[in-house]
């Protein structure tokens, strides 16, 4: 099977396709810096699409409202968002599971119900 | 009534209750046949009333009600059948095809009904059939878990009647179309709690994963599909703009995440992901107050997304299902390596992962991004961003974790598993292969779904602008770096994560604590009177507790124990005969005789 081929090709070169992964994280994390920079260069064109925007940040008081205020002016939020967000999912959730109820934790044993 | 309106419903139901005397040879292309001609139907239906019958003098019913609403819902699910049966085309049993066909004609009921009596009809159609989907696995956790799910179903079911009927009392009018959700009344909230069950919405949601993990590996795929979709239909029809939904919403889009976390069984973990994806979509109910730009958009991104999310998670489940129905493990800490063995599976599974991740170019991209930007646009920017978190969970989950701990990471897998396991036959990957275009197509070529939605909107919505493609590319793949960098700390652990569940599988035993412990203590500290004071009025009294205790108290707890325990027996007795085959026979011929009934009359 070729797809079966072409899966152990990338895997015998795993370092490679590492590295190349983390090429691509970088090129993103470039254009995203210059899809900014550019765009506040173009504040004028930008005024218009980001209308409901410069109203939430007239009113930049309470929390969302400075994360939505850093999200369209800072470069490279969304990449720190989503690693970040990765982080608090995978941490809150096993602190979920271990959670007690009581004389076991909500991670059970698979025999629990007794089927 | 129009002589000649045929329901698309009756189409599956007359097609279900010919189905054994079909011969085998020609069973397939019945099989096919059905649901094409059911789907035709539905695509050449003009919009208008039809099927009105009067019922009694008060009370009428509308069993065609077709506007654009309507319509995008009537679409997706006909397809859905077409590829769910195309899925199952090999499963020899009749009893599967008519419970799954039943099941559809139920759903597609209650969303061309125009009054609230004939939604309640469908939607206890679709409870019931849908329980044969888990029966039919024929083991002694799916029947279980089979009552567990009809009984839940069945109180949502008492719910809504009663929510219908104090509606019916108030306004006068069964016409099943918006209620006031600025100032609800009680029957507004009995409405909104029957169909929030359906929908699966915290704390009534621990039904989805018990079932779906449960039923057979084609059942399944039909019931992810189905309920829930054809309950956020319901919602958006009936209470568009109701604002518990939003945070409701929210809650649900981040629950399911946290538990797919914690979950093994690969089906579980998708049926907390059906939580999460209708998690969004509920928060779109929420937002869709439609005298605003921002509500018209949350309402078509609620109907957008329930059409790509029947398709990707169609898809997942056919994904998963074919894993367990060729090799019968649905657990990773069974499973892992099968690429090897089954390449065009997992190919398929990753369409369907990226396309519920959102990945440009992939359906979930243009659906779910309506809703968030509703979200933003509506103000309430926690919404926006707390949904933006789910989506990095939905990738980190769906899009990562199952296709890497079936097909890729440690073997598990014993050497039978290993044996057993190869791409399925021809049907299942054409079916597969189909979801996975429309996954596809969607994502890439808009104005296939965004023509059907219903609303007009002052600006038409275009997710392909360069900050929505940034915003959701660094999301994704630094999320994916997360998961690279924290594998250990994901690896699957043969554990199952208990659920709200538990306060009906563990509640038998509670209940009777409760009930025996105060009964008890009052039976002692009568002894205790009876023994110091020794008064004759006291004894009488002492004496009358006593036998109430004994005769009334003791006679009701175990007389209802008894009768429980009677009736368990009787059920699994006929459980291991053909009591459930029987069963779905009946209910199809029921339900059809009902259909002709009405429109012949």
């Amino acid at each position: 099977m070729n797809l079966v081929r072409f899966i152990d090709f990338l895997r015998d070169r795993l370092g490679l396709v590492i590295k190349v992964s983390i090429g691509l994280l970088a090129l993103l994390v470039v254009a995203d810096i210059a899809r900014v920079l550019l765009s506040h260069g173009h504040a004028a064109a930008a005024t218009e699409h980001a209308a409901p925007a410069a109203h939430a940040a007239e009113a930049a008081h309470g929390f969302w409202a400075q994360l939505y205020h850093i999200a369209e002016t800072i470069p490279v939020f969304w990449s720190v968002f989503g690693f970040i967000a990765c982080a608090i999912i995978v941490y809150v959730s096993k602190w979920y599971g271990h959670l007690k109820v009581g004389r076991t934790e909500i991670m059970a044993r698979e025999d629990f119900y007794n089927e | 009534m129009s002589d000649l309106w045929i329901h698309p419903s009756l189409i599956f139901l007359i097609g279900a209750v010919l189905l054994p005397l079909v011969p085998q040879a020609a069973r397939k292309g019945w099989l096919l046949l059905i649901p094409i001609l059911a789907f035709a139907r539905i695509v050449t239906m003009n919009s208008g009333t039809f099927g009105e019958i009067h019922f009694t003098k008060e009370i009428a019913l509308t069993f065609g009600r077709v506007d654009p609403l309507s319509q995008v819902f009537g679409y997706i699910m006909g397809l859905m059948a077409i590829i769910g049966t195309l899925y199952g085309l090999h499963v020899k049993r009749a009893a599967e095809h008519i419970a799954a066909w039943t099941y559809v004609a139920g759903s597609i009921g209650a969303l061309y009904a125009g009054d609230f009596i004939t939604l309640f009809l469908f939607w206890e159609v679709m409870a019931i059939a849908s329980t044969f989907l888990i029966w039919f696995r024929k083991s002694s956790r799916s029947g279980a878990a089979g009552y567990r799910y009809l009984l839940v179903h069945m109180a949502g079911g008492v719910a809504l009647l009663a929510g219908i009927m104090l509606t019916y009392r108030a306004t006068g009018s069964l016409a099943f179309n918006a209620l006031d959700v600025l100032s609800p009344t009680a029957g507004t909230w009995l409405i909104t709690i029957g169909f929030l069950l359906n929908a699966a919405v915290p704390p009534l949601h621990a039904w989805l994963p018990d079932a779906y993990g449960e039923a057979t590996f084609n059942g399944s795929v039909f019931m992810c599909a189905f309920t829930t979709k054809t309950a956020v239909y319901a919602l958006l029809r009936g209470v568009p703009g109701f604002d518990i939904l939003i945070p409701l919403g929210v809650i649900m889009a981040l629950y399911g995440v946290v538990y797919a976390v914690l979950e093994n069984d690969s089906r579980r973990l998708l049926a907390y992901h059906v939580i999460s994806q209708v998690g969004y979509m509920v928060a779109g109910v929420g937002l869709a107050k439609l005298d605003t730009d921002f509500g018209r958009l949350a309402f078509n991104g609620v109907c957008a997304h329930a059409f790509a999310h029947i398709l990707y998670k169609g898809l997942l489940f056919m994904g998963c299902g074919t894993v367990l129905h060729q090799t019968g493990e649905s657990k990773f800490t069974e499973l892992g390596g099968l690429y090897k063995k089954m390449p065009l599976t997992f190919i398929l599974t990753l369409i369907g992962g990226l396309s519920i991740s959102a990945f440009p170019l992939f359906s979930g991209f243009v659906s779910k991004s309506m809703i968030v930007q509703a979200g933003f646009d509506s103000h309430m920017l926690w919404v926006g961003f707390l949904l933006m978190l789910a989506s990095a969970g939905t990738f980190l989950h769906t899009g990562l974790k199952v296709p890497y701990y079936i097909f890729f990471g440690k073997n598990n897998c014993k050497p039978a598993t290993w044996e057993k396991a190869k791409d399925p036959v021809w049907n299942m990957t054409l079916a597969m292969g189909i979801a996975a275009f429309l996954c596809i197509f969607i994502g890439s070529y808009t104005p296939y779904l965004y023509d059907k939605l219903p609303q007009t909107l002052a600006h038409p919505y275009q997710p392909y602008n360069t900050n929505h493609v940034m915003e959701t590319l660094q999301i994704l793949l630094f999320t994916a770096l997360g998961f690279f960098l924290m594998l250990k700390k994901l690896t699957p652990e043969a554990k199952i994560s208990l659920d709200l569940d538990i306060l009906w599988r563990k509640g038998g035993p509670a209940f009777l604590w409760l009930a025996k412990k105060p009964i008890q203590a009052v039976d002692t500290f009568v002894g205790e009177i009876y023994n110091a004071g020794g008064l004759i009025p006291l004894m009488r009294t002492s004496r009358l507790v006593g036998v109430f205790d004994s005769a009334v108290i003791d006679g009701i707890v175990d007389g209802f124990a008894t009768g429980v325990r009677n009736f368990g027996a009787r059920l699994r007795g006929a459980q291991r005969g053909a009591l459930q085959q029987n069963l779905t026979a009946a209910f199809g011929l029921s339900a059809l005789l009902l259909l002709a009934y009405l429109f012949i009359f």
